[in-house]
């Protein structure tokens, strides 16, 4: 069983926003979902197994890159060729 | 033979989130086709939204690789279709822009998440489509409406430019009226590429065959079973029985870890998403974030209104399956999960060349019939396994149920596309 | 209690980038220093929806010749793994690194102890990762702050070698990152010039207490600095009866300090998760067909052994690879001959003249210091002479003028040792004979220090030329002649 302080505390790790009206309707669904998968707890042993591929490995080529306008070009706010994000400090 | 095609829909479905109203006109295999292209799949100067108000506005510089595969054999970019969001969903319904229609009763659902691709070939509008399918999401619209979808083999075809939802379980897959339609457009996008690598060296050359004499198909219990509407699973016997009659014969086999498929998949999808879908966070596309707050809260507001209710609860679903203290439990049992449900299919095919059921257990949903989340995710339990093994499944009508259409699924060996291809062509050559 | 003089502990993980042409996952120019922020960037380095990596097999070649040269274990079988968290430099809002598959575990590394002699450094594993991007703070409290991003470091390789906790100063640390950077360069797989090449995070702690991580250091000099002042400042909180916090501080460079990251920063759980959109490496069975350079341990023992170097000398000039490469060329045309007095004048003056420039070894030519060492071997300059004559090259060279030849300088300058028989000398030393009576004075009345003042004054006079041997005997003579 999950609380809405745990659902909270999930959406805070995923940086999703969650109002808090929609806790309790997200916490209830949660639970239902979560309860099915604990049918996971039935499969045992451990690892996937072989896999279908290893060691893809391209060489150390230069590739053009893409030009700046076209780099900021989707970016809601740029100053002197930088993509401008929220503070960090 | 360059010239400019018109395209002038009337898109009374809501299929296109964007169309093209020109296009020029190449020459190759696809010249002067019409191609609609799922709204996740990248395409360079057009809009490309996922059908999520957070990627409103977001013009990809580059193409996907099956786009410029598109383009080289000739084909016209008919537009975007609609989508659930991000490909959650099995309905369309999720779509920041719409729902889709069914073109075969409008009342009901086109299936999802490729329902406006499905719907766009099965109106008319264009003759074949891309779509992507990561849990069912060509084949369930494509039984739906009423057309043939192909989920190819993992790793047949590139999923550069595909915006990932969950990287492990999907493809880009050909939706179309007829099976030889399904396999040209497969001809041109199967095939290696270096920016994938996940991506195998099998092109895919071949032109459908209608014999399928002394073929061997396995029918697991499981898909006739509980939860599989009767009348669904009627028609598809009856379906199977053509085959049988054209030279096939049945063998009944069972998938024991069909039980914990469905928990696998939504595990592993929801787990991968929630990672792919972290960097939407408005900095270098879609929605600007308040540069004055600090990051976390300027991300919270920014994905907060701008994802849908179902995808935050796949994001959150995912983070929680991956975090610390859970991943052993949902994860890393997923996975095990995974390879058996791989170690089923290996073992069965060793006496039959297919697997034949339903593509899904009912016809399509009414709107809005499917309100809770789990009912809509059981939807999706006979498509699911095919992507957690990664073999090529395909999906052709196969009559009515209700007046509705009803889809047979065949499931082949990995990388045996040609021959699911082989089979449904068969049966539609059959019954046509 | 535990004690404020407890031994101290350290342990270092270091993140450096390797100098491969293109980028970890995509073909992106790695070559982006001088050119304008977002220039050096693709779908796949910027995160675009739908890019996927592609991996660059040099870097793991660079990778796996690290820990062959460190002496690790390459593992069976390697795999990316994603690390999910947010922050504005990093575009997929997860670093594609390695987690619990590392490409390589245990090894080594030897580093000259503080007791003197080598100990083995351990090491626990080394693993490829991609850089973030680089993000400048702007702004003010007033107008709001934000920060700009630069996506031009983000997909640079770097690798990151973790160590045991198996140093115990922070002089150890800093020898430690020196033999790696020394070990690295050697291996031609990481320019330690290039600006943010290198970062270091430390562990450290006393003995019986909590550990602190020290985040953010990105400079060799840093480490010590950083680690110097966490020492004192648990030592002090020891002292103090205060307990120390498990926490990860930030050292600021600019101040000297380090301080504590405790803000709002949300508890991490990276989530980590393999990469689905790369497959694993097996690539342990490359490792017989990697062929190491000669390593500076090795090139330490021949300087020793070839050129008769002390383990100090040999010590220094094997610590970086461009340094050892200058004093080979520098006596490559008389190895037995020139050696003795190029390692001293290279190791120990030249070395301290360009710190003192701030001036890089690639701006002096070697030929020129062969040169100065003939001179000097030849004894046609005493050994202040050949400090003047260094300083007139090097000076000339950071002032970008014409450069003279050392013979030139010497000439020009007047600089050749003055012989005993050199009438400049004897009548430099009458000179300062006669006008210093107070120290003959002295002298008589058997003040050794007055002699010394007054070879100090014919030095002086001479302008370093005269050969203090000869000086002192001439000297003696000049007084006894007088009857002192």
């Amino acid at each position: 069983m999950v609380t809405e302080k745990d659902v909270q505390h999930i959406a805070e790790l995923a940086d999703v926003g969650i109002r808090t009206e929609e806790l309790g309707t997200f916490t209830h669904q949660f639970n239902a979902i979560l309860e099915y998968f604990d049918i996971l707890d039935r499969v045992e042993g451990s690892g996937q197994g072989e896999r279908d591929l290893y060691n893809v490995l391209r060489e150390d080529v230069v590739e053009p890159s893409l030009p700046q306008d076209e780099v900021l070009r989707n970016a809601p706010h740029t100053e002197d060729g930088f993509i401008k994000a929220p503070r960090v400090m | 033979m360059a010239g400019t095609i018109v395209f002038e829909p009337d898109d009374r479905y809501n299929a296109f989130l964007s169309t093209a109203t020109a296009g020029p006109q190449g020459s190759g295999t696809l010249s002067g086709v019409m191609v609609a292209v799922k709204d996740n799949i990248s395409t360079r100067g057009i809009e490309t939204t996922c059908a999520s108000k957070i990627l409103k506005g977001y013009v990809p510089p580059y193409d996907a690789h099956v786009v410029g595969l598109l383009k080289a054999a000739g084909a016209t970019i008919a537009g975007k279709t609609n989508l659930d969001e991000f490909g959650m969903g099995t309905t369309t319904e999720n779509s920041a822009f719409g729902p889709t229609l069914n073109p075969r009763d409008t009342s009901r659902v086109p299936g999802g998440s490729s329902g406006g691709s499905a719907a766009a070939v099965a109106a008319g509008m264009v003759k074949v489509a891309l779509g992507t399918d990561t849990g069912g999401s060509i084949r369930c619209p494509a039984a739906f409406c009423g057309i043939v979808g192909l989920k190819p083999s993992y790793g047949r075809v590139s999923r550069y430019g595909l915006i990932a939802y969950s990287n492990s379980l999907e493809q880009i897959g050909p939706l179309g009226r007829t099976v030889s339609d399904v396999s040209t457009l497969m001809g041109v996008i199967a095939g290696y590429d270096r920016h994938d690598s996940t991506s195998q060296n099998k092109p895919y050359n071949h032109t459908p065959k209608a014999d399928i004499k002394g073929l061997k198909i396995g029918i697991p219990a499981e898909y006739f079973g509980k939860g599989v509407d009767p009348d669904v699973a009627a028609v598809v016997k009856k379906a199977i029985g053509r085959l049988e009659e054209l030279g096939a014969t049945t063998v009944p086999c069972s998938i024991p870890s069909m039980e914990y498929a469905l928990a696998a998949y939504y595990v592993t999808c929801t787990s991968e998403a929630s990672s792919n879908l972290a960097r939407f966070d408005g900095v270098r596309y879609g929605p600007a974030p308040d540069w004055k707050k600090s990051w976390h809260d300027a991300f919270q507001d920014v994905r907060g209104s701008a994802f849908g209710a179902e995808v935050r609860r796949r994001i959150m679903l995912g983070t929680f399956a991956l975090s610390s203290g859970y991943y052993g439990k949902y994860y890393a049992k997923a996975q095990v999960a995974r390879r058996n449900v791989r170690e089923d299919f290996n073992r069965i095919f060793r006496d039959v060349d297919v697997i034949a059921g339903p593509t899904m257990p009912t016809i399509a949903f009414k709107l809005k019939e499917k309100s809770d989340p789990l009912s809509m995710y059981l939807a999706d339990i006979l498509t699911v396994p095919a992507n957690l093994a990664g073999i090529p499944s395909i999906s052709v009508p196969c009559g009515t149920s209700q007046g509705m259409p009803v889809g047979l699924q065949i499931m082949g060996r990995m990388f045996e596309d040609e021959r699911v291809v082989d089979v449904a062509y068969a049966y539609e050559q059959a019954v046509n | 209690m535990t004690d404020p003089d407890g031994q101290v502990i350290v342990g270092l993980e270091v993140h450096c980038q390797l100098d491969t042409k293109s980028k970890l996952f995509c073909g992106c120019s790695t070559d982006y220093r001088n050119d304008g922020p977002n220039t050096h960037v693709c779908p796949i380095c910027l995160g675009l929806p739908g890019a996927m990596p592609a991996l660059n097999k040099k870097a793991i070649e660079y990778a796996m010749k690290v820990a062959k040269a460190l002496n690790c274990e390459i593992v069976n079988e390697a795999e990316f793994s994603r690390k999910n968290y947010f922050y504005p430099d990093l575009d997929k809002a997860y670093q594609i690194t390695q987690y619990d598959k590392p490409l390589a575990e245990g090894g080594y590394l030897e580093i000259e102890s503080d007791e003197g002699g080598e100990k083995k450094v351990r090491l626990t594993r080394i693993h490829v990762e991609e850089d973030p991007g680089r993000l400048v703070h702007m702004g003010n409290a007033e107008r709001g702050k934000y920060s700009l991003v630069d996506y031009n470091r983000a997909g640079i390789p770097l690798i990151e070698i973790v160590s045991e906790p198996d140093m115990r100063s922070p002089k150890e640390a800093r020898k430690f990152l020196n033999k790696l950077r020394a070990t690295l360069e050697y291996l031609s797989v990481f320019d330690s010039e290039k600006e943010g090449s290198l970062r270091v995070d430390a562990n450290i702690s006393i003995k019986g207490s909590e550990r602190v991580e020290v985040k953010n250091i990105t400079s060799y000099k840093g480490v010590e600095k950083a680690l110097t002042f966490e020492v004192t400042r648990q030592k002090n909180l020891i002292r103090r009866g205060q307990k120390i916090d498990r926490e990860t501080r930030h050292y600021l460079e600019a101040r000297g300090v380090t301080q504590s990251a405790r803000s709002k920063e949300q508890e991490h759980d990276y989530r980590y998760f393999p990469e689905p959109d790369l497959r694993p490496l097996r690539v342990k069975s490359w490792v017989d067909s990697i062929v190491l350079p000669e390593l500076p341990d090795a090139r330490r023992e021949r300087f020793m052994k070839q050129y008769g170097c002390s383990l100090s000398h040999a010590r220094t000039l094997t610590g970086e690879l461009k340094l050892a490469n200058f004093f080979e060329q520098v006596v490559r045309e008389d190895p037995h001959g020139l050696s003795p007095l190029a390692a001293t004048w290279i190791a120990d003056t030249l070395i301290g003249e360009l710190n003192y420039r701030d001036m890089s070894l690639d701006r002096v030519d070697p030929a020129a210091m062969t040169g100065l060492v003939r001179l000097l071997k030849a004894g046609t300059i005493t050994d202040k002479s050949g400090v003047e004559v260094m300083r007139v090259m090097l000076d000339q060279r950071l002032k970008g003028e014409a450069a003279e030849t050392p013979d030139a300088i010497v000439k020009r300058l007047g600089l050749t040792k003055s012989a005993g028989d050199d009438g400049a000398l004897i009548a430099a030393i009458e000179e300062a004979v006669n006008e210093n009576p107070k120290a003959l004075e002295d002298y008589r009345n058997g003040e050794g220090k007055a002699l010394n003042f007054l070879v100090g004054q014919v030095m002086k006079k001479t302008r370093g030329k005269a050969d203090p041997a000869i000086l002192n005997t001439m000297l003696a003579e000049a007084l006894k002649k007088r009857g002192v």
